[in-house]
């Protein structure tokens, strides 16, 4: 079994240099929805996925939180960029995949991945 | 739901909304009995008699942005169809307890699934609530206590990476110690 030892290795390494998350102006939000039809629909690994990429690639202005049904199931899983001063990107009938792309293009490079937006939907 | 650890997910999530400050969550396999037993128990606002009534039905749903509310009713049927059981306690601003019973073996008995990533993403994504998680096989079983990781981190953030890629590892091993690797 694992143990809780190697806890106290970490608080160890980590103590100190904790900082404080600024919840500044300049902070994007990358919602990902996590309600009944977006879990059903494969959101929990897209989830997963946008945190560890943004993670692994270092955003610190970047956030990934989840919520609930935002009354679009169909479109499901469902992804809303929201940046400081522009309007939101909903994307739609995400995968791990494409939310890597999204990371990529969007979240690092600026562009927003226009072929899997809501309104790239013929809605 | 293609597995039932994405059932666990979606009602542990009524917990969170339910503003719970512990969520324990257990699954327990019983080979013997051939049983499969999960349980999901909240301290969180509870459901009024009204709610409690009607939250089986398919068309009953407390939010406003759609008209049906399956969370709780896929997770029932889902049980039921391998012949088993399924309850739900609540009392209003106590908490709920859902408890969902699985013949093992059935074959309409959907996959466990990725039971890991469900707690990884709860205790990562919801890291101002503590989860107490258990996993049992027969007579093996694990636990695991974020107040008693909190409590060792001493002020260091839950979500932390180092932290969530720990518990990420310490569900993963454990979990195969427990199970032997089976595919449950």
């Amino acid at each position: 079994m694992k143990s809780l030892e190697e806890l106290k290795a970490i608080r160890e390494k980590m103590q100190g240099q904790v900082g404080f998350r600024s919840e500044d102006a300049d902070q994007t939000r990358v919602v990902v929805g996590m309600a009944t039809c977006g879990i059903a629909s494969g959101a929990r690994p897209v989830l997963t996925t946008m945190s560890d990429a943004v993670q692994k690639k270092g955003l610190q202005n970047v956030i990934v939180t989840q919520t609930g049904c935002i009354g679009l199931c169909q479109y499901e899983p469902i992804v809303e960029v929201m940046e400081p001063g522009k309007e939101k990107v909903t994307y739609v009938k995400m995968d791990s995949e494409k939310a890597l792309e999204v990371v990529e293009q969007h979240l690092i490079r600026g562009q927003v991945v226009a072929k899997y937006t809501l309104s790239s939907t013929n809605l | 739901m293609t597995e039932i650890s994405l059932n666990i997910l979606d009602i542990a999530q009524n917990s969170v909304k339910a503003q719970a400050t512990l969520i324990q969550i257990s699954v327990i396999i019983d080979t013997k009995s051939d049983k499969m037993i999960v349980i999901i128990d909240d301290n969180g606002c509870g459901m009024t008699k009204e709610q409690l009534e009607n939250v089986e039905d398919p068309f009953y749903t407390t939010r406003t942005t759609r008209k049906v509310g399956l969370g709780v009713p896929f997770f029932k049927y889902a049980a039921l169809s391998t012949g088993g059981d399924f309850s739900i306690q609540s009392e209003t601003l106590a908490g709920t307890s859902v408890k969902a019973v699985f013949g093992y073996s059935h074959i309409d008995r959907m996959p466990l699934g990725d039971i890991n990533s469900t707690i990884h993403t709860l205790i990562h994504f919801n890291s101002n609530i503590d989860f107490l998680y258990m996993y049992r096989y027969d007579d093996q079983e694990f636990v695991l206590d974020t107040r008693v990781i909190r409590e060792m981190l001493s002020g260091v953030p839950i979500d932390t990476p180092e932290v969530s890629d720990y518990i990420r590892d310490y569900l993963k091993e454990n979990k195969e110690e427990v199970d032997k690797n089976q595919v449950i």
